[in-house]
């Protein structure tokens, strides 16, 4: 079986100079769950950004067989589906249904298919009755969801999904890790809840300084850097 | 905020909100050039096309004196370029100018109260308006909320730890000028993260919205009434010059 998504050697820096990536291989294979840890400012996000597209550093990434290149993008974006850090800037659009389906009219979707399938991601994160509403109306939780709505909505093969619990109340949270247990889909969740990844990963690698410096099941990785402590 | 009551104004339920964006914005557009050509110191003149504007906002069920406020923002910059033609010895022209941008002004904010912005920005495409233009409209819309957005946790942080007490009008100034810059820096960053999330989704530099053009018999009736309801009160104007 093929990776669905294959990183060799990425290097990145800013444009102060500053190293982010320091030579990352990796691979993700069809339908697993990778939990990504590590330090604040030890590339995890940056690694994210790579993997759709949104930055571009040395070395090669593929998706779903094809390299992530200016040519590919589209396909890209369209196997990769990315949830940000931070919620608000993933709703630009003036109502909910109108954000989650930026996505689908952007892939080429008739109006009416579009709102269809926004609707049809808004009723699985639970939020259809927020269709209506502004984004900036909803509390930090319900954008987070409306956020995962939107990526959904493109239907992708691949989620990579950034610090997914942040503001999340405990019962949201346990909605989310029900939610992702039904997708079908491989993803990657960039998180420093080792609970919500215990949850749903088996396997995890450690980022530390803008390199992979540890890999394998999850628990034995967390324990290893004190991330989980006996109780 | 207000650019997020507009927003929320133009979702909205009226007879002037129900209408189609592109006749509303034809409308719009013919009701600026009639005003921008109303010639210097014919003050009653306008005052046709404010009693019609004042027509429309109650037509659209929306708060005259809260549209008037809004529309007020334009005023600081008409009365810069208003000091300059009174100082040059031309009252006449400062008196115009003010009028009319306000009036224009009240145009475009009751236009932005009733169709939503991405519906205008479908419209402007419609009327073949160069994208690039179209695309800058649109994100500086957009970006109004962010900035706005900063400004508003930059004071809540302000306040929270004593901000605008005890300090000097200098030191005041200081520290306002001093947290514009993070504001700008902070909006720039935040600006950046929007665009990786619309690229991330796909987007390719035409917003596409949900919205199917409707362009029926009511909308026919709004543009026929509101163009000639416009060009009665300028051939009036004109008759009443000429006599």
């Amino acid at each position: 079986m093929d990776p669905v998504i294959e990183v060799r050697d990425l290097r990145f820096c800013y444009a102060d100079g500053a190293p982010a990536l320091d030579g990352v291989d990796f691979a993700l294979m069809p339908g697993e769950t990778v939990a990504v840890l590590g330090p604040n400012g030890s590339g995890k996000t940056t690694f994210a950004l790579h993997l759709i597209g949104l930055l571009h550093g040395e070395g090669s990434i593929s998706v779903c067989g094809k390299p992530v290149r200016r040519e590919n993008l589209s396909f890209v974006r369209r196997k990769v589906g990315l949830l940000f850090q931070d919620a608000d800037e993933q709703l630009f659009m003036p109502t909910v249904l109108e954000d989650v389906a930026f996505g689908p009219l952007n892939l080429g979707l008739a109006p009416e298919a579009a709102g269809e399938r926004a609707r049809a991601a808004l009723r699985r994160v639970g939020m259809e009755e927020a269709a209506a509403k502004a984004p900036y109306h909803l509390s930090a939780g319900e954008k987070r969801r409306v956020a995962l709505a939107g990526v959904l909505a493109m239907d992708p093969e691949v989620l990579v999904l950034d610090e997914p619990t942040t503001f999340l109340d405990p019962p949201s949270e346990r909605q989310l890790v029900a939610l992702l247990r039904e997708l079908p889909q491989a993803k990657l969740l960039v998180t420093h809840d080792v609970p919500f990844a215990r949850a749903l990963a088996t396997r995890a690698v450690f980022f530390e300084r803008g390199r992979i410096v540890d890999q394998g099941p999850l628990e034995e990785v967390a324990r290893r850097h004190g991330w989980l402590t006996e109780s | 905020m207000h650019h997020v009551v507009l927003d929320h104004w133009s979702r909205r339920h009226s007879v002037i909100h129900a209408r189609d964006a592109r006749a509303k914005l034809a409308v719009a557009i013919l009701l600026l050039a009639a005003v921008a050509t109303v010639p210097v110191r014919r003050y009653v003149d306008v005052a046709g096309f404010s009693a019609l504007l004042a027509a429309a906002t109650g037509l659209a069920r929306l708060p005259l004196l809260g549209l008037a406020w809004r529309a007020a923002l334009v005023l600081p910059f008409s009365v810069a370029f208003a000091v300059m033609s009174w100082l040059s010895g031309d009252p006449g022209r400062a008196a115009s100018l003010l009028v009319k941008s306000y009036v224009s002004a009240f145009t475009v904010v009751l236009l932005l109260s009733t169709t939503a912005f991405p519906d205008i920005a479908r419209a402007a495409e419609w009327f073949r308006l160069p994208r690039p233009v179209i695309l800058l409209m649109q994100f500086v819309y957009r970006y109004l909320f962010v900035i706005s957005e900063q400004a508003q946790h930059m004071w809540q942080a302000s306040q929270c730890r004593g901000g605008a007490r005890r300090a000097g009008r200098r030191r005041h100034f200081r520290a306002a000028a001093g947290a514009l810059s993070v504001l700008f820096a902070r909006s720039y960053e935040r600006a950046e993260g929007i665009q990786r999330a619309m690229a991330a989704r796909g987007f390719g530099g035409r917003f596409v919205t949900l919205s199917r053009w409707r362009f029926g018999w009511a909308d026919a009736l709004f543009l026929a009434v509101s163009v000639m309801a416009i060009a009665g009160l300028r051939s009036f104007e004109v008759a009443s010059w000429t006599r």
